[in-house]
């Protein structure tokens, strides 16, 4: 190998990004048959326990618990109708505003922070960061019972405040992260040029910073809002009957009315939907969201 | 003297930078992440200090008029105590478990998908299915539609196989109760080896094209390739990987509370579900708290060193 091909050693990860060889272009190399059978056996793998949840879900109770398992008994929308025209309905809706309300605090309270750790670093920008970082490393469990207490002494439990508020907290160290990546790419120069030419804030917002910055507030909403969606421990522990949220749902469900399994396939199927839908629209942004900005 | 006397920054640390804004300036700076800081700060610290204080307490809800201090018996009861052992135990396996064999199978996926074959796209977004199912829906799943011993699909399909080669009837195993670790451990690969093959791929697929090329010329066999290049490459993805998929298995409690509940007995009861059992089955406020203040600390240990890992990616990100 000659000098020049051997990646220096300090070679930056954004110096690597710029030479990546993208996933999808003409030079991959192509899976032999024999690999691709066992690529695609591997998936189909995976992906069974959903297909199986999806397809037990539009089935009949009777033709669901069958030993061995019935693939082609009729289809039936049953399950659903039942689910809705019933209890899930109220479930869904804290759920949705448990998530919304928590994403959009976030978002006012990170993406400030986000600017202060970027665009117009304070002092000391890094430790801030890592600040936030560290309070992501806090086991949520330990928070519980000062959480319950306190809670409790205020009269907030069963409350969906609670909750957007705990999720905030959850949330809000992914999102500065992830933000601060984000505006990092806005370009300096433009910013000093846009300066020297007399642009105020406002400006410099709005022609700037948004532009770079709307794909990234666009992939930040989406895993703050799965975190939250998805939240249980908190959410069976704090609520009650009247702001409890979907997997409380799903948990109480099978407590309280036995296992129906096609209805309880239903109803898992239900619930994960809105994040199987923003995960597949944006799967490109998933990774970078997950590993804090630091993949991309 | 403002530029002797430094102000004072959260941490109490003194805010020197290697530019010295004037104050005015500074704060300006600083504003716009105060609201996140104080947020912060409150919501995440205030508890923390709330738990320190509880810890000291001998606190039972079921005995309301007694509540006092008993200063650090409750820590004698908690390093002490037979069944908190158990659980960082299995709070150890399992999460040892669940992160190794996902990075093993996400990079198995994540070098699959790096290459072009039919239907590349689908079999991703089929892949990171898994991912996004809800946890609690998934660990439903898992204990009822396929590990029930009744009409699972695992063993209705072990049945039917079975069937197909003459055989009356397949074995019914109970798979939750004569393997509950590796149930759990199953049902959480599943869940997070997607996670890790999104990372491993974006690694894979961020390595530069002329150095592979290269290798190639030079005669480089595939496993040589692999071995010298791809994987020292890699190196650092799988330490984030690694990172950041602990953060989240450790504190499993979704999957514990639904597939087991901690059982059979205790043998799968991890920390998470051993402090929220302390909590709400037994009441004991005092040895929760003080359990809870164990399990920060050991969390800051091992955070230390993550923190590192990561510090180390963003270092190289940052010095740009």
């Amino acid at each position: 190998m000659t000098a020049t091909t051997t990646p220096a050693a300090s070679e930056t990860l954004m110096q690597k990004l710029i030479r990546r060889r993208h996933g999808d272009d003409e030079q991959a190399p192509r899976l032999s048959p024999l690999w691709t059978f066992v690529a695609w056996l591997a998936t189909l793998a995976f992906f069974a326990p959903v297909a199986w949840m999806v397809l037990t879900s539009f089935h009949q109770e009777s033709d669901a618990a069958t030993n061995p398992p019935s693939l082609f008994a009729p289809l039936t929308f049953h399950q659903y109708a039942l689910l809705l025209g019933r209890d899930i309905t109220p479930y869904l809706l804290n759920s949705a505003m448990a998530s919304v309300f928590s994403t959009l605090l976030v978002l006012v309270l990170a993406v400030p922070a986000a600017y202060a750790l970027s665009i117009k670093p304070v002092e000391k920008w890094t430790d801030v960061m890592f600040f936030f970082l560290s309070t992501k490393f806090l086991p949520l469990i330990a928070a519980l019972l000062p959480v319950y207490v306190i809670v409790k002494d205020v009269g907030m439990l069963d409350n969906v405040w609670t909750l957007i508020v705990l999720y905030t907290s959850m949330n809000l160290p992914i999102a500065a992260w992830m933000m601060r990546s984000f505006l990092a790419e806005v370009p300096k120069e433009i910013l000093e040029a846009a300066e020297v030419d007399g642009a105020g804030l406002p400006t410099v917002l709005l022609r700037i910073v948004a532009p770079v910055a709307m794909p990234g507030l666009a992939a930040t909403s989406l895993i703050c809002f799965i975190f939250s969606w998805n939240e249980f421990m908190f959410a069976v522990n704090l609520t009650a009957t009247r702001a409890s949220t979907a997997p409380v749902f799903l948990v109480g469900f099978i407590t309280n009315e036995g296992l129906f399994l096609a209805r309880l396939c239903a109803a898992a199927t239900l619930v994960s939907l809105p994040v199987l839908i923003a995960g597949f629209a944006a799967q490109d942004k998933l990774v970078r969201g997950l590993s804090l900005g630091a993949v991309k | 003297m403002t530029t002797q006397t430094h102000p004072l920054n959260k941490h109490g640390r003194p805010l020197a930078g290697h530019v010295r804004p004037t104050g005015v300036n500074r704060w300006q700076r600083r504003f716009p992440l105060l609201p996140a800081l104080i947020f912060t700060v409150v919501v995440t610290q205030l508890p923390f200090a709330a738990t320190l204080v509880i810890s000291t307490f001998r606190w039972n809800i079921l005995r309301p008029g007694d509540r006092h201090f008993t200063g650090l018996s409750n820590y004698a009861f908690v390093f002490t105590d037979e069944r908190l052992r158990n659980a960082v135990v299995n709070t150890v396996v399992l999460t040892v478990s669940v992160v190794v064999l996902s990075v093993v199978l996400g990079l198995g996926l994540a070098l699959l998908l790096d290459r072009r074959f039919p239907g590349r796209g689908l079999a991703r977004t089929l892949l990171i299915a898994p991912f996004l199912v809800m946890p609690v829906a998934a660990a439903l799943l898992w204990k009822h539609a396929i590990y029930n011993p009744d009409y699972g699909l695992l063993n209705g399909t072990l049945n039917a196989v079975y069937r197909l080669f003459g055989a009356d009837n397949g074995p019914t195993v109970d798979w939750v109760s004569s393997f509950p670790m590796s149930a759990l451990v199953v049902a959480l690969v599943w869940q997070w080896t997607p996670f890790m093959m999104l990372i491993l791929l974006a690694g894979l697929q961020a390595q530069p094209g002329d150095v592979l090329e290269a290798a190639k010329v030079d005669g480089a066999s595939a496993p040589q390739t692999f071995r010298h290049i791809t994987l020292p490459h890699l190196r650092q993805y799988i330490e984030l990987g690694i990172v950041l998929g602990s953060i989240f298995v450790v504190q499993t409690f979704d999957a514990v509370y639904t597939i087991t509940q901690g059982g059979p007995g205790s043998q799968t009861t991890n920390l998470p579900y051993e402090i929220y059992l302390t909590m709400f089955r037994k009441f004991e406020y005092g040895q929760a708290a003080a359990a809870g203040v164990v399990v920060v600390i050991g969390s800051i240990v091992i955070a230390t060193f993550a923190l590192r890992v990561v510090a180390s990616l963003f270092r190289e990100e940052a010095s740009r």
